[in-house]
């Protein structure tokens, strides 16, 4: 498209992902969700709307819940973040991912990085929330298979259970 | 057609003082960037026309909220996170805690900020209104020193504001003069975590001497009403304020503060709504407010 000569440099970009450090090249205004599908091999973050709507390329940054396809790279110098990737102990689901499979929160599975994410944000911040609470905290995540209501449910779930990873 | 990042240079000078000298030395070259949320969909889009970009994301000199006794400082670095936790705000500023909490879902609250909503100067922002209401007044900041612009007269267009080319908005300045106002904002739209609205209010106001006092009781002693998406730019409605004002409220007020207000606005139709809905909801809007304010005893 352009010529070589518009082009701008690569910079290092040296962040913390699902508690490893890491250090990416990239150009500065590379979209976080580029460098975690791209470089670093971590797809678990979806692209659905690339414009800060539907919520499915959901992850913590510093603990707050952002949109990864809004923010670039250059921003994340420094940052500590955690993706879908980084929520299971191993083997052992967190207690909100096996909240999502018994509600049968999870259907195509587009859209449940970012809704587990978005849950452990809000369970974090509310360790008690009520259904207000829950949907209002998932409001920017779109799902277009469950109707919501078995999300709702998982995350119910795990809140009772006392365990917001 | 999506933007390839390497035709975008991005700096993060991380002080505010390197930030103004950027923009002094090549005035209308740089486009600052906080959170992104408007900023980073252009860019996707590839409708994104500058190439230098500026993230003044986290600039500690545009964060944090001053309470001081007559006024509050809000840093234009604040995300709507900030705004609406900030037990200040959400007590004596309601219309602005309600708006950062209407805009967008969580995500986009932790990354949007107040003084991104200000300079992107969409007419459907939820903030503005809340902000005409209140009377902000907005400290600008350049190489040159600082100056205030009262907000009522920032926006002078559709997307022109009174932000010279080398300046930023370091922080939005409230006077803490509310309290025994009825404050009332709504925002309609389709849904409140990512539709903007179709058309959102912000107004307060206060009857002399509360709604069961004296001789003139229940007249409107002190109004401000303001109406975001009616407009190329939120306005407020001061010919409406002035009918009202030393009025007590009953149908025929109501009504003629309908027809005021009708003539007051220029909606228009686009993808979220048109012209004629946006007129019948702004009516509605100003009158259920009207109504709300005739049983108001004066206690917050």
């Amino acid at each position: 498209m352009s010529e070589s000569s518009n082009h701008r440099d690569k910079c290092e970009v040296s962040l913390t992902v699902n508690g490893e450090p890491k250090t990416v090249r990239v150009y500065p205004m590379e979209r976080l969700l580029d460098v975690l599908r791209h470089e670093l091999g971590l797809t678990g973050s979806k692209e659905g709307c690339g414009e800060g709507e539907c919520g499915s390329c959901s992850v913590l940054m510093n603990g707050q819940l952002v949109n990864s396809c809004l923010i670039p790279a250059l921003q994340v110098a420094g940052a500590n973040l955690t993706t879908i990737e980084g929520v299971a102990e191993g083997p052992q689901l967190s207690a909100l991912q096996a909240a999502f499979l018994e509600a049968g929160g999870a259907q195509c599975g587009i859209c449940t990085p970012g809704m587990i994410l978005s849950a452990s944000h809000l369970l974090h911040k509310k360790p008690n929330p009520t259904l207000d609470d829950i949907r209002e905290g998932l409001s920017g995540n779109l799902c277009r298979c469950t109707g919501y209501m078995q999300i709702f449910d998982a995350v119910m779930r795990a809140a009772r259970r006392g365990n917001s990873a | 057609m999506r933007s390839d990042p390497a035709d975008y240079q991005l700096l993060a000078p991380g002080k505010l003082q390197a930030v103004v000298s950027l923009l002094a030395d090549e005035p209308g070259q740089w486009l600052p960037i906080a959170g992104g949320t408007d900023v980073m969909v252009q860019f996707a889009a590839g409708k994104l026309p500058a190439r230098k970009l500026l993230s003044i994301w986290n600039l500690p000199e545009l964060r944090g909220i001053e309470i001081l006794p007559q006024a509050i400082t809000i840093g234009a670095g604040c995300t709507y996170t900030e705004l609406r936790e900030h037990p200040v705000i959400a007590r004596e500023f309601p219309l602005l805690a309600s708006a950062a909490r209407w805009t967008g879902g969580i995500a986009n609250q932790n990354r949007g900020t107040l003084g991104g909503n200000i300079v992107n100067a969409s007419p459907a922002a939820d903030s503005l209104p809340a902000l005409l209401a209140y009377e902000a007044e907005l400290i600008l900041v350049s190489v040159r020193g600082e100056r205030g612009v009262p907000y009522l007269s920032f926006h002078t267009d559709y997307k022109k504001m009174q932000l010279a080319p080398d300046e930023l908005i370091r922080a939005i300045c409230l006077r803490r003069d509310f309290s025994g106002f009825l404050q009332y904002a709504r925002k309609v739209g389709a849904r409140n975590a990512q539709a903007i609205s179709k058309v959102c209010i912000a107004a307060l106001g206060r009857l002399r001497g509360g709604a069961m006092g004296g001789v003139n009781g229940g007249a409107i002693e002190e109004v401000r009403i303001a109406l975001g998406s009616v407009a190329t730019v939120p306005v407020r409605l001061t010919e409406v304020e002035r009918l009202v004002k030393g009025r007590s409220v009953g149908p025929e007020l109501v009504q003629l503060a309908g027809e005021a207000t009708a003539a007051a606005i220029q909606p228009i139709d686009d993808i979220r709504s048109n012209a004629r809905y946006r007129a019948a909801v702004a009516r509605n809007l100003v009158a259920e407010f009207l109504l709300q304010l005739r049983g108001w005893e004066g206690t917050p």
